[in-house]
């Protein structure tokens, strides 16, 4: 970070008149560059400090009212969500959604970054560029894309299946294909994603490391297992918590693809909240619901910043 | 796009490996080739059934009698040209487009100086407040929505898009600091040296040196900053209800899908249009896009 720069090492020897005077003034064009710096930052603390650290205290302070926000209830919000069947089930498909969705995300991109990398490299730029699409469309947008070819009626899919003669899929009133569709999309749009870190990652692996072990035998199993993983196990582990924290979190997909629906089958903890607090206008419950995201993302959050400390490390 | 050729062009392996690795090199890219397109299906898909439903005219989209993947009447662009003469889809572009500009202003004033600052210029705490930065990048929005609803409220701000010119920020800021601290920070320290010994004060030194050589660095964070405002949806969902307020991606969602009868081909005609400045974007500036995305965890 921040080093000592253009300045010579401070002297400590017996001063003389201009000696004093010269670190008198060093000192001051420390004090001086500090008070800057401090400055410079006043920007970033109104917005992190007033919209988001104010906020995020704001909200454990909401969570604890009524309604009316009136009355301070305690944790009354949350024993009440508790023991509601339909809180669990929103907390167990967050979970089964998200997880899924990483899983298949990291493997897919895992795969697509080392196709890409097989190839000549003045190949690799148009595909890569190809298969980031996903990733730049705003994903509200996308995501109606997707919508419409699950639509009941219309469906595009249903009609390839049909062709094959195959079953008439109700997509997205289904419950358990209502799940399958949110992950699908999911998938769809955060591989890219994956791809691009990896393949970074890829490229950073020394060639020699292979060189290394194709003489000393290693089949193309090996050389995944024992070089490429290992060197890329940061990045991965980086990747996976930062998706799973972005996945959890997910609003715009379930929105779009099912509100909730059918019977709150696909509520994830984003969608749910929005629906207690700004659709019911329960300010505090929807605000409790937001907050049992907490704890979750703290411990990702943590392992994450370990692992680009490490990273920056080892660079 | 001929797969056999370009495999065959394919890097070889000379000298002492023998025929059967060669072989095997060329079937590896072969079966590459095909597990790309394969992949390249997948990702396409949707934004080409979009495509192809917006220049469709609606009478077929209805009829269900032809192949719904194919434009098998006629193109039409009835229905970009019915979207840009209605008032209501031009001032959403207006909106986000406005929006857009004002965040990504805020947000890269903001984080040039703050990036700066954190990376040359120590004060007290200042170590602390990168990881903090880089913490906050990692506060999802459905973690804040609520709470900020109350507090754009208090502000006065509720259902106009000032609400997102203030609240937008908040996503762009933190990852456009953290990627440009690690920029800046590999900026060789022998260029400040040489600039403070020809006497230049530290936001002369900003100017003239720091902002030119992490030129890279500054248009990732830029695109970055651009992607999410263009894109956010959730905030405008929660505090916006007023259909002249709206933005892009709330707009197309909340008031191109209304009755029973969908207007499919208009929905999907706006979605595209909408999608189309952060995707040209991309296209022109590819490489920077993909630098500021994976220098999130290398650099810093």
């Amino acid at each position: 970070m921040a080093t000592r720069v253009g300045q010579p090492v401070p002297v400590t020897a017996p001063l003389e008149p201009a000696a004093r005077a010269a670190r008198l003034e060093r000192r001051r064009w420390y004090r001086r560059r500090s008070t800057l710096g401090f400055l410079l930052c006043i920007p970033l603390f109104v917005i992190i400090g007033g919209l988001v650290l104010y906020p995020a205290l704001f909200a454990v302070y909401l969570s604890m009212l009524n309604k009316a926000q009136t009355k301070f209830v305690g944790l009354a919000n949350f024993k009440f969500l508790l023991g509601r069947d339909l809180f669990w089930m929103v907390v167990q498909q967050v979970v089964v959604f998200a997880v899924t969705a990483v899983f298949f995300k990291a493997i897919l991109g895992f795969v697509a970054a080392h196709l890409v990398n097989n190839l000549p490299q003045k190949g690799q730029r148009k595909w890569r560029g190809m298969m980031l699409v996903p990733w730049v469309i705003p994903p509200a947008l996308s995501t109606l894309g997707w919508w419409w070819m699950f639509d009941p009626t219309y469906s595009a899919f249903n009609w390839i299946l049909a062709l094959v003669g195959g079953p008439h899929i109700a997509w997205l009133s289904d419950p358990n294909w209502a799940r399958f569709c949110v992950i699908l999309v999911n998938v769809w749009i955060g591989t890219p994603f994956f791809m691009i870190m990896y393949l970074a990652a890829l490229k950073s692996v020394p060639a020699e490391l292979y060189e290394v072990a194709s003489v000393d035998g290693a089949s193309a199993w090996q050389k995944l297992v024992y070089v490429t993983l290992p060197m890329m196990r940061n990045i991965i582990s980086i990747t996976v918590l930062f998706s799973l924290i972005v996945t959890f979190a997910n609003y715009d997909i379930v929105r779009v693809l099912t509100n909730g629906g059918p019977r709150n089958m696909t509520h994830i903890l984003g969608t749910y909240a929005f629906r207690l607090g700004i659709e019911s206008g329960d300010i505090p419950l929807g605000a409790s619901v937001s907050l049992v995201m907490l704890p979750i993302l703290g411990v990702f959050a943590a392992f994450i910043l370990r692992g680009v400390r490490q990273r920056a490390s080892e660079l | 796009m001929s797969i056999a050729a370009d495999a065959a062009l394919g890097r070889q392996p000379r000298g002492v490996f023998g025929r059967s690795l060669r072989r095997g090199r060329r079937w590896a890219l072969i079966l590459s080739y095909v597990f790309l397109v394969v992949f390249g299906i997948f990702f396409l898909v949707p934004p080409y059934y979009m495509l192809v439903t917006s220049l469709k005219s609606s009478s077929e989209i209805a009829s269900m009698s032809t192949n719904p993947w194919i434009i098998a009447r006629e193109v039409t662009l009835e229905n970009y040209r019915m979207l840009l003469g209605q008032a209501q889809f031009v001032r959403y572009f207006r909106n986000t487009a406005l929006v857009t500009v004002l965040v990504v202003s805020i947000s890269m004033v903001t984080s040039v100086l703050a990036a700066y600052s954190l990376s040359r210029l120590r004060f007290w705490g200042s170590g602390l407040l990168a990881t903090g930065v880089f913490l906050t990048y990692l506060v999802p929005e459905t973690l804040v929505f609520i709470p900020l609803f109350q507090i754009v409220g208090k502000l006065g701000l509720l259902n106009t898009y000032w609400a997102l010119v203030v609240v937008y920020p908040t996503i762009a800021v933190p990852f456009c600091t953290w990627i440009l601290i690690g920029y800046f920070a590999s900026i060789p320290k022998e260029l400040d040296e040489a600039a403070l010994i020809d006497g230049a004060g530290q936001i002369r030194m900003l100017l003239t040196i720091f902002i030119p050589v992490a030129m890279p660095g500054i248009v990732a964070a830029t695109i970055f900053a651009f992607t999410v405002s263009w894109g956010a949806f959730l905030y405008p969902m929660a505090f916006i209800y007023s259909t002249d307020q709206l933005p892009l991606t709330a707009g197309i969602v909340t008031t191109l899908i209304k009755g029973d009868v969908f207007q499919w081909g208009s929905i999907m005609a706006g979605a595209l249009m909408a999608s189309a400045p952060p995707v040209i974007l991309y296209a022109f500036l590819m490489d920077y896009y993909i630098a500021g995305l994976t220098a999130g965890a290398t650099k810093g």
